[in-house]
């Protein structure tokens, strides 16, 4: 369920690092907490973001929910889709529906976030 | 019967293992143990504008009033002519302090003359009764009858054609807002062509034991149509789309039926009942602030509490925002000054620090054709 290549916060975020640049999206278990999701609010191209801060929001019909930045960075890519088709992160969050990418400005922050089998045991055996 | 004092547990419904083992999301709404969705609000919302949803309303509360002057009683401490009620037609109504401002909103079913049937609200079931009780100076007994009702809406173009093979009762000649005592099932009915979707569909109050052979009769009975079981999500974004007022957000202590654009639930010509006459002055000297209903016209979601401002200064408060699933546009409703409430009205909408642009339109933002 979560790629063993990806690192995770305990809020539900994933990033995948690859060379100086993280590719950061939601967990599975988040869109299913959420439920439909139709809003997507993403950073701006070349933003500054903060690990653990907040650097957008998703919606479902019922929730608004923070998303975390899982690492510090400048914003490099943005997954601009998903302002027309939400949905996909209920589809394929692992996946297309990834959020932002974003030049690690610290690489030594991703050694503290959580391994796939420590955020399974985080989220619980339901997931 | 008496109503049990609150307690920390959740209250359940008599379909409670039915929705977990339906494996519904579910959670605490007002004390109540309720499946928020099964297969997703979006679905659920569309399966009752085009086909059926099923829902198990058990929550809602009923109260009974009885004797040579029950009618009496109703009329005094409802707004609407109940008077004017036949045995098996019910009427949307409302509970009013003497403020005129809402202690809950209610349907007013006649069950005879002499016998009214109230369904109230979840969790102010108990705040209902107590006030009615209080103002009981009639010769009419007050029963706190919840517990001996479980209560199923079946709504949606095709909720005639899923419930009709399980009973006998001619359903189609139930005219909108009338009722009548039949069996589903085999099991005593109050049959209802009542509903908060703005669709075309039946409320059935049943015995609370009888409640899960006929939740799944009923799931089975309409599987050809694609019913879906349906929780709270679905019926809160569908009554938005009907503009249908949701108690503790468009209307509460705090808010009047002529504020809420309810103004047809009130009729001043019926004689003297609680709450007119601040109702009485409200109507000569106009309201204050009413009710809009407004779209976005960027992009944003406005949430229940986001202010609201006109020409930048702050003018209301959102009571209730979501993305309409039918509609698919991100719909609201907000208290405005009245003057500044009628459609076309430009206004901004606060989210997360952002003035976002949305507009006053006419409501209901969705009605279905009759």
């Amino acid at each position: 369920m979560y790629p063993e290549h990806f690192r995770y916060t305990k809020e539900h975020e994933w990033i995948q690092v690859e060379g100086d640049t993280g590719t950061v999206g939601i967990t599975f278990y988040a869109q299913k907490e959420l439920g439909d999701i139709v809003y997507v609010e993403l950073p701006k191209l070349g933003a500054t973001v903060s690990a653990g801060k907040s650097m957008g929001s998703v919606e479902s019909v019922k929730a608004v929910s923070e998303i975390y930045a899982p690492a510090s960075g400048e914003v490099v890519g943005v997954n601009e889709e998903l302002n027309t088709t939400p949905e996909k992160l209920n589809q394929d969050p692992h996946g297309a529906a990834w959020l932002v990418k974003i030049r690690l400005s610290n690489a030594r922050e991703i050694d503290g976030l959580l391994s796939a089998p420590q955020y399974q045991a985080h989220v619980g055996a339901e997931s | 019967m008496e109503p049990a004092g609150a307690s920390a547990a959740l209250d359940k419904t008599p379909l409670n293992w039915v929705h977990r083992s339906l494996g519904a999301k579910m959670v605490d709404f007002g004390g109540w143990d309720m499946p928020v969705e099964y297969s997703g609000i979006i679905e659920e919302h569309l399966a009752v504008r085009t086909g059926v949803g099923l829902f198990d309303v058990s929550h809602m509360g009923e109260i009974e009033i009885r004797g040579p002057q029950a009618l009496q009683l109703v009329e005094r401490v409802t707004p609407n002519a109940a008077g004017r009620l036949a045995d098996g037609q019910a009427q949307y109504s409302a509970l009013l302090y003497p403020t005129g401002c809402f202690v809950d909103d209610v349907l007013v079913h006649r069950l005879a003359a002499d016998h009214y049937l109230l369904c109230v609200n979840a969790s102010n079931q108990r705040k209902d009764y107590e006030w009615i009780v209080s103002q009981n100076r009639f010769d009419a007994q007050v029963e706190y009858a919840s517990p001996r009702y479980a209560q199923l809406a079946i709504q949606g173009p095709r909720a005639l054609a899923a419930l009709a093979k399980l009973t006998a009762v001619d359903l189609a000649a139930i005219r909108y807002y009338w009722f009548l005592h039949g069996e589903v099932l085999g099991a005593p009915a109050i049959i209802a062509r009542t509903g908060y979707t703005g669709e075309d569909g039946f409320e059935i109050y049943i015995p609370p034991e009888e409640a899960a052979r006929i939740w799944n009769a009923i799931l089975e009975s309409g599987a050809e149509f694609d019913i879906r079981p349906c929780g709270l999500g679905a019926r809160n974004t569908l009554r938005l789309e009907a503009r249908l007022a949701l108690y503790g957000h468009e209307i509460d202590a705090s808010t009047t039926p002529l504020e809420a654009g309810l103004g047809w639930i009130v009729k001043l010509d019926k004689g003297e009942f609680i709450g007119r006459d601040v109702l009485v002055k409200q109507k000569q000297n106009g309201v204050a602030r009413r009710l809009a209903g407004f779209e976005m016209r960027e992009r944003g979601i406005a949430r229940e509490g986001y202010l609201v401002r006109v020409e930048g200064a702050a003018a209301g408060v959102v009571t209730s925002g979501s993305y309409a699933p039918f509609l698919k546009k991100n719909i609201g409703l907000c208290y405005l000054p009245a003057g500044r409430a009628a459609a076309g009205q430009a206004i901004q909408v606060d989210i997360r620090g952002q003035a976002v642009a949305a507009e006053v339109v006419p409501t209901p933002f969705y009605s279905r054709k009759r």
